[in-house]
């Protein structure tokens, strides 16, 4: 809502010396939200008068006809001698008063006026549009003001108001009232203790309704009030006048012509949409009701547009003549012929307006303020307002008889204790302040003494005040939110972070440390991405959460894997030229549950859920785990002054899982898998234990070539992604070892085994055969080569061995290796190797 | 030693004769002045001051000697070997000294030689701020909440005072998930945190006092402000007596542990269908402290020379909201907040556009580290 200062103050005493940001900053502190003071015409300077052109001289021989006045512009220019000026407007006579910018001047957009030769004729200045004003929209010529309008010579400022202060506010939903010159006037009237003129305090009927044009309403649950008063004997030929021009200029609506100019006035000053229609082309009584099936309306906007059994319609005997409070329709549309007009003014029940706007994607000015709630009590103020004006600018006849249905909507009182809203507050409003301050919003209240409870009756203009917070709300702003204290809440001892919510911070800290950089990729995904990742048809991956109204039509489905934001992620680094990354992600995954119900219900809102009402929604919402991804191109470590790099390999990939289980103190176990995206020869699979079951957790590994193709990643690239949900539920309490003192004996083997045995196999058989005494076993060799044979390899191991209770003796070791090798051997085929 | 040698032997031992300790000795001396490392002062000292060397197999020969002669000779060894001994030690000094100004400068290495093996990681300076911004609040005793991202309109929307029509509830804001059989599943991406207070109050006991960092969608495009994922720090206090000044206390609270102390908040009337009343939260300026507005020398790229900066919205718990979780309104009442994670990033360290904060690029989150 665009608000004139000038027109502000007609209905409130502001003190004279507020400025506009004085104002602007009082009315933020009581919730309208100013978003800007614009300070119209600031850019307009030096002498810019009332002239009067005296004689006209036709220049030909130009492109264009082209006419050198001379303009009496009073004692203005110093001289009192008239002022010549070159104009290539043609909308004025001789004996017309003008606007005249005189050499000196400075008009919008740093235009300069000096006197210049121009058309082979010295120009002292130059006669103005409104356009070049910035007044008005209008390049049809200058501006011909109406005679009497003043002396030549008279400063033009002042009576045109060049220059203007106006607050841009952007109302919240609650505050359709503020969409008024009259809701704002009241706010600053409030905030300023000033007094306050209400502009719809307007005498509206000598008599009581009846006479109008015809009218009824189908049912007053979509239409509360329906006033109708009609002006005989317009002028259509009739000018909007100057004043108003110009404020509904201010106020951002364009000029069209007086009738609809002044329903837009009138809603603008009081707040209340007003439809104007031209009589002789309304065909019979007019019926507010809801749409039938498959009616149809053409709209002002041209568009033939079906209506929908929810959309309330005006209708005559012809059909639908508008969408009510959104759209008037084309065919009863006001003309440059019509005498007799009809004006509307209504109220219709906001959510039905609102949907009708959504649904025909039509925002109006009358929709927007019927959306929010327009003052159930005004119409026929409205109306009468605007017939007065219509008589008094375009010379017609107010009908005495008017149309008047319904009575509004009635307001219930609200009980609220007076010390309710410095409860709510945490301040202490005595009582007279609080009765003082629901008065001023224009509640009724009633303070009986006696009783605890006020009993307020909110205005017409407040659809928004339901409850009694909402009347502290009222009491708190005007009061002023700045004068609430500050308390530091006192929260009973909390328990810090849950286990899981320090493992998500435990494992951050640990794959940044390795070396890992996080990303947060948007989970939106689309097929293509399945087919990229190279998922099998019938791969649980591809059923995934689409989305009705995604972003990308490409990308509607929301992730059921880390992995392709990563990658895309990777790329697009590598194409920044960072060849060498590690990324890793923590997030959820979105999983459909197939035999989740089909919605998730709308439970009530008047009462807390029932268990199984509880149940029935969460069973309907998808499981979401949280996963662990990273993914690894280019040298792991980089080459250097040391020496060569290492590029990343898909250990590197398994290594940044098993940090991620080092970190929860989870112990992961590996087997070799054939997965998708995953090289089907350098695929893990990993595993923890949860409770003595083994678990899947995820999968790491070099990235299968087709992948790496698919997605332009880099040779090799390689990933991992394991469910962090399922790694924390495998921790355990750590428990402290036994720390044995004794000296540690080391024993070396070298074990001949076939290839294709898994290292962890062996691993686990020597540690197996090797007992209680074993301390550690590490691999630290592996050979493969012409002494150990075709298919074969060799691998070293150095085993160590420790007593709790003793130094162990040389045969004690010798039979633990040997028992060691034996387990070897008998489960893996392992050999000494000789 | 059972019992005392009496068959000593009546040979005089050469080795003991005071010319022979005098030569060992001088020998032992002038291999040690003739020592030039300290290796080779390691090898002098085994070869004359070591268990095989010529005085300690002389001291040896003593007890063979005469009862007599032995004191003599005793004392003729030991003031023998203290001189060796006495000589290695000072010679011993002199090489150390040596070595160390000699030695370990020879052996200098260029220190600033770059050693950037270890390849170096960050978290995402989101996680990092958001983290910050709940420790915040644990500090006074809340707890961290949670909820889904994919969650219930009943949650997202209708607990929380949004009625059927609001246009929140529009495709314009929302992002809607599709039935199996692309219906209405009555399911959205979370818009906002929210939803998570519903979540606290049905599961935990009453007194609540919690906030719930989390992932936000709205159907925004990527630009350099707005981004459809974004983030949120939700606040929720429930519990009896509960004002708008222990809300303010929190604010404050907040912007000092975030900002630093000594920044003023102001609170504006708003409107959120799920407080009531409603405020938006600001907090001076940390950078020009108000000091820019009005001065167009001293522009303030922090806060657009306006003086104040936005941090979110927040209000006392409509009572709706609590009946809808099944709160006793005459018992308890309480306020919440819901404040932008990506807008305390930019403010606190200067992020300018929002795709920085959504694209990956490692160099943006490395410059972040480990910890905000």
């Amino acid at each position: 809502m665009r608000v004139p200062v000038s027109w502000l103050r007609e209905y409130v005493d502001l003190p004279a010396d507020v400025t506009a940001r004085d104002l602007a900053a009082k009315l933020i502190a009581a919730g309208l939200e100013v978003e800007t003071v614009d300070e119209v015409g600031a850019d307009i300077t030096g002498p810019i008068v009332i002239g009067r052109v005296t004689a006209i001289e036709e220049l030909t021989g130009f492109k264009k006809p082209i006419r050198y006045c001379r303009v009496d512009v009073g004692a203005a220019n110093d001289s009192g001698d008239p002022q010549y000026i070159v104009c290539g407007a043609r909308n004025f006579t001789e004996g017309d008063l003008v606007v005249t910018a005189l050499p000196g001047a400075q008009l919008p957009g740093g235009f300069a006026i000096s006197a210049r030769t121009t058309y082979g004729k010295v120009s002292e200045g130059m006669i103005c549009s409104a356009a070049e004003l910035n007044l008005w929209d209008d390049h049809t010529g200058i501006i011909v003001l109406p005679e009497g309008f003043a002396e030549p010579g008279a400063d033009a400022y002042g009576l045109l108001g060049l220059r203007e202060d106006v607050l841009d506010i952007a109302v919240t939903p609650d505050r359709g009232y503020a969409l008024s010159m009259r809701g704002v006037a009241r706010e600053a009237a409030a905030v300023y203790g000033a007094a306050f003129r209400d502009p719809a305090d307007v005498p509206t009927a000598s008599q009581a309704s009846g006479g109008g044009y015809p009218a009824s309403v189908a049912d007053p649950a979509i239409c509360s009030r329906y006033v109708l008063r009609t002006v005989t004997g317009f002028d259509p030929e009739a000018a909007t006048p100057l004043w108003m021009k110009r404020r509904l200029a201010l106020t951002g609506v364009r000029s069209i012509s007086l009738a609809v100019d002044v329903t837009n006035y009138v809603m603008m000053e009081l707040g209340q949409p007003l439809h104007a229609w031209d009589r002789a082309r309304l065909r019979g009584p007019i019926e507010v009701r809801l749409a039938r099936k498959d009616e149809q309306l053409e709209t002002l906007d041209h568009v033939k547009r079906t209506l929908n059994p929810d959309d309330i319609l005006i209708t005559d005997e012809s059909g639908p003549i508008n969408i009510a409070g959104v759209m008037g329709g084309l065919a009863t549309e006001i003309s440059a012929t019509s005498t007799d007009v009809v004006i509307e003014a209504a109220h219709f029940t906001d959510t039905h307006i609102a949907r009708a706007s959504r649904r025909h994607q039509l925002s109006s000015e009358s929709s927007r303020r019927f959306e929010r709630g327009v003052d159930s009590a005004l119409q026929l103020a409205a109306a009468t307002r605007a017939v007065r004006l219509l008589a008094e600018l375009g010379g017609a006849e107010v009908d005495p008889g008017y149309t008047d249905i319904g009575h509004g909507v009635a307001r219930e009182p609200i009980p609220m204790a007076a010390d309710h809203p410095g409860r709510v507050a945490g301040v202490d409003y005595p009582r007279d302040r609080v009765v003082a301050r629901l008065r001023e919003v224009g509640c009724t209240v009633v303070d009986d003494e006696a009783a605890d409870s006020l009993l307020v009756t909110p205005p017409s203009w407040r659809p928004d005040l339901t409850d009694r917070n909402d009347l502290a709300e009222e009491v708190i702003r005007y009061e002023g939110y700045e004068n609430i204290p500050a308390i530091a809440p006192r929260a009973p001892a909390g328990r810090g972070l849950t286990d899981g919510q320090r493992l998500r911070r435990t494992v951050g800290r640990s794959l940044a440390g390795a070396g890992f950089v996080e990303v947060l990729s948007y989970p939106f995904l689309g097929r293509r991405d399945f087919d990229k990742l190279q998922l099998a048809a019938d791969d649980g991956r591809r059923s995934a959460l689409k989305l009705v109204n995604p972003l990308n039509d490409d990308e509607p489905l929301l992730r059921t894997t880390l992995l392709p934001g990563l990658l895309k992620t990777l790329v697009r680094n590598v194409g920044r030229g960072f060849g060498d990354v590690a990324l890793f992600e923590m997030g959820l995954v979105y999983l459909p549950g197939a035999d989740a119900p089909e919605k998730a219900p709308i439970l009530r809102v008047d009462r807390g859920p029932a268990p199984e009402e509880l149940a029935s929604v969460e069973a309907a919402i998808p499981h979401q785990p949280r996963r662990v991804g990273a993914v690894l191109a280019g040298d792991r470590e980089p080459a250097g002054w040391w020496g060569p790099g290492r590029a990343a390999v898909w250990a590197d990939a398994i290594e940044a899982a098993r940090e991620v289980g080092r970190a929860a103190g989870v112990e992961m176990t590996v087997k070799a898998d054939q997965r998708a995206p995953w090289h089907p020869g350098r695929c893990a699979a990993l595993y923890v234990s949860v409770g003595g079951v083994t678990r899947l957790v995820g999968h790491a590994g070099e990235l299968h070539p087709r992948v790496v193709q698919e997605y332009g990643l880099p040779a090799r690239t390689v990933a991992m992604e394991v469910e962090l949900d399922a790694i924390e539920a495998a921790r355990t309490t750590a428990r402290a070892p036994e720390i044995s003192a004794y000296p540690v004996a080391t024993q070396d083997v070298a074990l001949v085994i076939d290839a294709s045995i898994p290292v962890s196999e062996v691993e686990e058989a020597l540690r197996a055969g090797a007992g209680p005494l074993l301390e550690s076993v590490r691999l630290f060799d592996v050979y493969t080569g012409e002494q150990v044979g075709e298919g074969r390899r060799s691998l070293a191991y150095s085993l160590r061995f420790r007593a709790p209770d003793r130094t162990l003796k040389a045969e004690e070791i010798a039979t633990a290796r040997d028992a060691a090798v034996a387990a070897a051997g008998e489960r893996t085929g392992a050999v000494l190797r000789g | 030693m059972s019992a005392s040698n009496n068959s000593y032997d009546p040979v005089e031992v050469t080795s003991l004769h005071p010319d022979e300790v005098a030569r060992m000795r001088d020998e032992a001396l002038a291999a040690i002045a003739g020592a030039a490392s300290l290796a080779d002062l390691k090898e002098v000292r085994l070869a004359h001051a070591g268990d095989r060397s010529p005085l300690a197999l002389a001291n040896r020969e003593i007890g063979a000697l005469q009862p007599t002669a032995r004191a003599d000779a005793g004392k003729r060894v030991g003031g023998a070997r203290r001189e060796v001994s006495e000589a290695l030690k000072a010679r011993q000094a002199v090489l150390e000294e040596e070595r160390d100004s000699r030695v370990l400068v020879e052996e200098a290495v260029d220190v600033t030689l770059p050693w950037d093996r270890a390849p170096r990681g960050a978290r995402h300076p989101l996680t990092t701020v958001a983290e910050r911004m709940a420790d915040i609040f644990v500090g006074m005793g809340f707890e961290v909440a949670e909820g889904p991202e994919v969650e219930a309109e009943w949650f997202n929307f209708d607990a929380l005072n949004f009625l059927p029509d609001h246009p929140a509830r529009t495709m314009q804001d929302t992002f809607f998930v599709e039935s199996r059989t692309g219906g209405e599943s009555g399911l959205v991406l979370r818009t906002h945190t929210s939803p998570v207070q519903i979540r606290a109050l049905l599961g935990r006991e009453l007194p609540v006092y919690v906030v719930a960092p989390g992932k936000t969608f709205r159907t925004d495009e990527l630009d350099a402000t707005h981004s459809p994922v974004f983030h949120q720090l939700e606040g929720l206090v429930v519990d009896e007596g509960i004002t708008l000044a222990h809300l303010r206390g929190a604010i404050d609270a907040f912007v000092e542990g975030m900002f630093g102390s000594g920044l003023r908040t102001r609170f504006r009337p708003s409107y959120f269908p799920f407080t009531e009343p409603s405020a938006e939260v600001d907090m001076e300026c940390f950078v020009c402290r108000g000091a820019s507005v009005g001065d167009p020398d001293r522009p303030c790229r922090t806060c657009s020379s306006e003086g104040w900066i936005e941090l979110g919205g927040c209000g006392v718990v409509n009572p709706r909201v609590l009946t809808a979780a099944g709160v006793d309104t005459g018992r308890y009442s309480g306020w919440a907040f819901g404040l932008g994670v990506e807008r305390t990033l930019m403010f606190a360290h200067g992020v300018q556009d929002m795709h920085d904060m959504v694209e990956g690029d490692v160099r943006f989150t490395s410059a972040f580290g480990m910890e905000i």
